[in-house]
């Protein structure tokens, strides 16, 4: 289609924008040598993933993106941060050891395997969108499915948290309980 | 669908996971590591959510949110070995940690 309706021309835009943010945010988490900084970047990277999945439909999924990542999980990080200190390795700086390299080739390669595969498909099976509803990714469609298909992935998901929290409690518990017998960090 | 197809969406997930698995791989701070984790399963998530699109099927969105809660389990128990590391003085590095190593 030559003719671009104005629309579509925006949600290039958009996409282009988000993509890049992404992209470019993604690659300072790791680059960062404070992790202060790069979990300032990961909070970036998944504002402008909740844009992007917007432009996929999924609106309640980007509202739990940035509530629940954006939000609980960072502020979790942003405070062990502060609590342990802002330090960390460099990268690139100095001696670049060997394992470094193999690690970038690993990275490539696997890059260069996951798009050509994307590429060889995208005339193919990823080649015509399915049209969806207006109702489509709304926070009653997905309850719907929680509440009736998904049923057993809604539980299991459940059980998944619960145990989790056992066990941030067993694990914030002992290393307190170690304490006073004085082999590690008394007085503390 | 306007704007990109979904092989677009999948290119920017592909890149996604790379850059978190580099991350994992070539750091050495455990909170970084645990950052780069979140990129990869973020790198998940939005293709799981294209290809929801693409199919126009919202299973791809529920397997996303549990996905969402798995990493949010998994931040807290990586973030409670990591303060308990730091309470026993240990180095905050992942190379060094090789008490566990046969």
């Amino acid at each position: 289609m030559i003719l671009a309706s104005a629309s579509n021309v925006l949600v290039w835009m958009v996409w282009v924008v988000a993509a890049a943010a992404c992209l470019a945010s993604g690659v300072a988490v790791i680059s960062f040598s404070n992790p202060f900084y790069s979990a300032l970047a990961l909070m970036g990277n998944l504002g402008s993933l909740a844009v992007l999945y917007l432009l996929l439909s999924a609106e309640f999924v980007a509202a739990a993106q940035v509530l629940v990542y954006a939000g609980a999980v960072m502020v979790m990080f942003l405070f062990v941060i502060a609590y342990l200190g802002g330090k960390a390795d460099a990268p690139w700086t100095g001696h670049v050891a060997v394992q470094t390299w193999a690690a970038v080739v690993a990275a490539g390669a696997l890059l260069v395997e996951v798009v050509l595969v994307i590429a060889g498909q995208a005339d193919g099976h990823l080649a015509d969108a399915a049209d969806i509803q207006s109702s489509f990714g709304s926070p009653a469609e997905i309850g719907r499915l929680f509440l009736t298909d998904q049923l057993l992935a809604f539980e299991v998901t459940s059980v998944v948290l619960l145990v989790a929290a056992v066990g941030g409690v067993i694990l914030g518990s002992h290393s307190r309980a170690a304490t006073p017998e004085g082999d590690d960090d008394a007085g503390a | 669908m306007l704007g990109p197809d979904t092989a677009a969406y999948l290119i920017i997930a592909a890149f996604l996971f790379t850059t978190g698995a580099l991350g994992v791989l070539i750091r050495r701070s455990p909170l970084i590591v645990l950052l780069s984790l979140e990129i990869m399963l973020n790198g998940g998530n939005l293709a799981l959510i294209a290809f929801s699109r693409h199919f126009a099927s919202g299973d791809g969105q529920i397997f996303a949110i549990a996905v969402m809660a798995v990493a949010a389990s998994e931040v807290v128990v990586g973030l409670g070995l990591i303060v308990a590391m730091a309470r026993k003085h240990l180095d905050l590095d992942v190379d060094k940690l090789s008490s566990l190593r046969g």
